[in-house]
C-alpha cells in the first residue's frame, strides 16, 4: 500500500483528571518542600546537566504535579544528583531530594505511575 | 469615613452624604480581609465609631449629582434637589466591582456554579460554600483578573487586590472543606503588600492550593453539571483541560458608576483608567483639578483598606491647609 506520510496527531491537552497524580503524592507525602516550588526556574539555570540536556528540573516537578508522568519517567535519570539546585532555591524546596524519591516512586511502581 | 473623622476631630463641620442606606460601603459585603483574616466588622465599627461624632451629619440615601464652584466656595447637587453649601468637598465615590457577566466566556449568569469573589464572601458569612444543588463542591478553580489587565474590557491596569484575595479565599475554601482540591489560575501573582507573599506560601504550604499558570480561556458546562475548563499551562507550555465543580472569578475594580456621572457633571478629570486623575501622581494624589475639591481614596485607583484609610487620612491635611491658607496648592 503507498504510504502518503499522514499520521494521526497525538492531542497535546493534559487531561487533569485521566492523569494519574500518585508520583507527586508520594513524593508529598515524604518532601513537604515540593508543594512551595513557585517555578522560578532557578534550579535548572543553576543545573549542570541541564545546562548540556534538554533536562530542566522546573520542569519535570509541574509535570509532575499535572500527571504526565511519562515524560518524567526518562528524563530524571539524568540529574547527577549534585544538589545545586536545592542551594539556590528561593523557596527552600529540597529539589535534590524530589528527584531522588521520584526515582524511587517509579521504581516501586506503584498504582498507576508505571 | 475616615476623612470625616479626622476634620470633626480637628473642629469643623463635616457633611458625609452616602447613596445607600448605610456607609461602609463594600467592608459591608466582605466577610474576612486579607492578609491577616480579620473579621471585617472590626474595621466597619472603627469607622462607625469616629464618624459618630456630633460635628458629622451623615446623609445616608442621597446621591451626589453635581458639585460647582460658587462665589463663596462650593455647592454641592444632590438627586433631591438640594444644595449644600461647604468650603472644601472631599470625593470618596470609591469603587465598583467589574460585572463578571461581561465576561461572557466565563459563564456568569449562565451556568449555575460560576459565582464571583464577592459570592463566594457572602457563603463564607454564612458559613456554608454549596453548589446550587444544595451540595458542597469537591473541586474549586479560581480565576484572577477578571476584568483587570484586559483590554477587551477597556481596563489595562491592574486591579491590585484579586491576587491576595484569591489566595485568602482559596485558604478560607480549604478551611471550610478540608476534602476540597483548589486550584489559582494566575497570569502573574502579584503579592505586593505586608505579608501577602507570606500568605501565598502559606497557601501553598499548609493548604495544599494548587497554583496553574495561564489565564482560563473559557467554561462550559458537561451533561454531569460539571464545569469544564481550558487553560493552557504556561510552564509546562501544554493545554490543560479540567473538570470543576464550581468556578470562582476575581472581579477587578472599576470607578464607580456614580463617581463617574459626578466627574462628568462637574470638569472634574478622570484618567485612561477612567478613575479620577489627581492634580500631581507623586505629591497631589488627593488634590483634583478643581480648587478645594479633593480626593479620597479608591476613587482614583484600585487600594485596599489600609491605603484606602491612610489616603482619607492624607486628604484632611491638604483640606486643613486649604481652609486655612485658602490658595491654590500647586506645589
Amino acid at each position: 500500500m503507498d504510504k502518503f506520510g499522514y499520521t494521526i496527531s497525538k492531542g497535546r491537552q493534559i487531561n487533569y483528571e485521566a492523569n494519574s497524580k500518585h508520583v507527586a503524592d508520594y513524593i508529598l507525602d515524604r518532601e513537604p518542600s515540593f508543594r512551595l516550588c513557585i517555578e522560578c526556574g532557578c534550579c535548572s539555570a543553576t543545573c549542570t546537566t541541564g545546562n548540556f540536556t534538554k533536562f530542566s528540573l522546573r520542569e519535570i516537578q509541574i509535570l509532575l504535579k499535572r500527571g504526565e508522568n511519562d515524560q518524567v519517567r526518562e528524563s530524571i535519570t539524568k540529574c547527577m544528583l549534585c544538589g545545586k539546585c536545592t542551594l539556590v532555591c528561593p523557596r527552600g524546596v529540597n529539589t535534590r531530594n524530589v528527584i531522588i524519591l521520584a526515582r524511587e516512586a517509579f521504581r516501586k511502581r506503584i498504582q498507576n505511575a508505571v | 469615613m475616615e476623612t470625616a473623622g479626622q476634620l470633626s476631630k480637628f473642629g469643623y463641620n463635616v457633611s458625609l452624604v452616602e447613596k445607600e442606606k448605610t456607609t461602609g460601603g463594600h467592608l459591608n459585603k466582605w466577610y474576612k480581609l486579607f492578609p491577616d483574616r480579620r473579621d471585617s466588622t472590626e474595621v466597619k465599627a472603627y469607622l462607625e465609631r469616629i464618624t459618630s461624632d456630633k460635628g458629622i451629619k451623615i446623609l445616608t440615601g442621597t446621591t451626589i449629582e453635581k458639585l460647582a464652584g460658587t462665589k463663596n466656595g462650593l455647592s454641592v447637587y444632590t438627586d433631591g434637589g438640594e444644595e449644600l453649601n461647604a468650603d472644601a468637598v472631599v470625593v470618596a465615590t470609591g469603587f465598583d466591582l467589574f460585572k463578571s457577566s461581561r465576561k461572557e466566556e466565563y459563564g456568569y449568569g449562565i451556568y449555575d456554579n460560576v459565582i464571583t469573589s464577592a459570592d463566594l464572601e457572602e457563603m463564607f458569612r454564612k458559613g456554608r460554600i454549596s453548589m446550587l444543588n444544595g451540595r458542597s463542591p469537591k473541586t474549586v478553580g479560581l480565576v484572577h483578573c477578571v476584568g483587570s489587565r484586559d483590554e477587551k474590557v477597556g481596563n489595562l491596569y491592574c486591579s491590585k487586590l484579586c491576587c491576595v484575595t484569591a489566595v485568602k479565599q482559596a485558604i478560607e475554601i480549604r478551611e471550610n472543606l478540608p476534602e476540597s482540591k483548589v486550584f489559582c489560575f494566575y497570569m502573574d501573582m502579584r503579592m505586593g503588600g505586608a505579608y501577602y507573599e507570606e500568605l501565598y506560601r502559606e497557601a501553598q504550604e499548609e493548604w495544599g492550593v494548587n497554583f496553574i499558570r495561564g489565564k482560563v480561556s473559557e467554561a462550559s458546562e458537561s451533561i454531569n453539571d460539571k464545569l469544564i475548563i481550558k487553560v493552557e499551562d504556561t510552564l509546562t507550555g501544554r493545554p490543560l483541560k479540567m473538570e470543576l465543580d464550581m468556578l470562582v472569578l476575581m472581579a477587578g475594580m472599576e470607578i464607580s458608576k456614580s463617581g463617574e456621572k459626578i466627574a462628568e457633571a462637574s470638569g472634574l478629570k478622570t484618567g485612561d483608567n477612567r478613575f479620577f486623575s489627581p492634580a500631581d501622581p507623586h505629591y497631589g494624589s488627593n488634590r483634583s483639578n478643581i480648587q478645594g475639591v479633593f480626593y479620597a481614596g479608591t476613587c482614583t485607583m484600585p487600594m485596599n483598606i489600609t491605603e484606602t484609610i491612610s489616603h482619607a487620612r492624607a486628604a484632611v491635611s491638604d483640606v486643613i491647609d486649604f481652609l486655612n491658607n485658602n490658595k491654590k496648592l500647586d506645589g
